[in-house]
């Protein structure tokens, strides 16, 4: 099986921005269980996080591709 | 029934010839732009025109739309002078909105922010705008100056901050601002492509095999509706991102 290690490095590199995303919305369930009224002022600071969390792990798909 | 081996999607597909001589205009993600200004602009032009006090459904959308970026990005966000900024604002998330949209559009199914040079433009405008703003607020030594050394920190963490805080404001923020957006777009065109391809591939193949194209296609269908969802949101972050931009560069220190 071929493959290449730019596509073994972005696999790895998920790690992180994965643990972000479960963190941030674990965070954001909690907060809204403890006081539901909060849900539209937590949710798109939620949604911030999340993204700039997802932005690190789309760098290294783009990396991965872009550079093989 | 033998068929050349499958050949994965790769950035050549990104690329389209021209239709009209060597233009450099005249390929399909630069006409899919002028599209989108276009449909953008018609859009909201006849939504505005015979604006009554109680809206009629076109008029409603269109205000519908442009509340949600004045309210809960432009005055949320930015506080008092935000009203200068919503034209901007706007503009951006429109812009960004539709190009995004037309990946999932049929005979379209192109995402014009895939090509880098798009959201590197879009994020020129909004660097020059948080820059711009900050020095005429603040002057350019003061606001040097609050940006590396920021009050309420230990006096010998400024060696590794000032240079930090300095390479974020000026680099890797528009950077970041850019590569986001841009590979938001590609990974998800990527996706379909492979899915799509990769369906029709598995569908001219042997018998036991068309089953697994019939998921293949179910799961470009399936994918598309995620990527509406993911579209929006990173029209939204992008436009969000410019305005704390904004905001921070407009906010005093405390």
């Amino acid at each position: 099986m071929k493959g290449t290690l730019s596509i073994v490095g972005f696999g790895l590199s998920t790690i992180g921005p994965g643990t972000a995303t479960g963190l941030i919305f674990a965070a954001y369930i909690n907060g809204v269980a403890r006081q539901p009224e909060a849900r539209s002022i937590l949710q798109p600071i939620a949604f911030l996080g999340f993204a700039l969390a997802e932005a690190l792990a789309i760098f290294g798909l783009v990396l991965a591709f872009v550079l093989k | 029934m033998a068929q050349p081996g499958f050949v994965p999607p790769s950035i050549s597909d990104f690329f389209y010839n021209s239709v009209i001589g060597h233009s450099i205009l005249a390929t399909k993600p630069v006409m899919l732009l002028f599209f989108s200004v276009i449909l953008i602009s018609v859009f909201f032009a006849v939504s505005a025109r015979k604006a009554a006090v109680v809206p009629s459904r076109l008029q409603y959308s269109g205000e519908l739309i442009y509340n949600f970026v004045r309210n809960s990005i432009g005055q949320d966000i930015i506080g008092e002078e935000y009203q200068r900024f919503v034209p901007f604002l706007f503009t951006i998330f429109t812009f960004i909105f539709i190009n995004n949209i037309f990946e999932v559009v049929p005979f379209l199914q192109f995402p014009t922010m895939s090509h880098i040079a798009f959201p590197i433009s879009i994020t020129i405008f909004v660097y020059c705008v948080y820059h711009y703003v900050a020095i005429k607020k603040k002057g350019f030594w003061r606001y040097l100056k609050e940006m590396c050394f920021m009050p309420g920190v230990p006096k010998a963490i400024y060696i590794i901050l000032a240079p930090v805080e300095f390479l974020t404001y000026f680099a890797v923020r528009p950077l970041t601002l850019a590569m986001r957006l841009f590979g938001n777009m590609f990974a998800s065109h990527l996706l379909l492509l492979l899915f799509t391809l990769g369906g029709e591939y598995m569908l001219k193949s042997a018998l036991f095999v068309k089953f697994f194209a019939i998921l293949s296609f179910g799961l470009a269908i399936g994918l598309s509706f995620f990527e509406m969802g993911i579209q929006f949101l990173q029209a939204y972050i992008f436009t969000l991102l410019s305005a704390l931009y904004i905001a921070g560069a407009l906010a005093e220190e405390h």
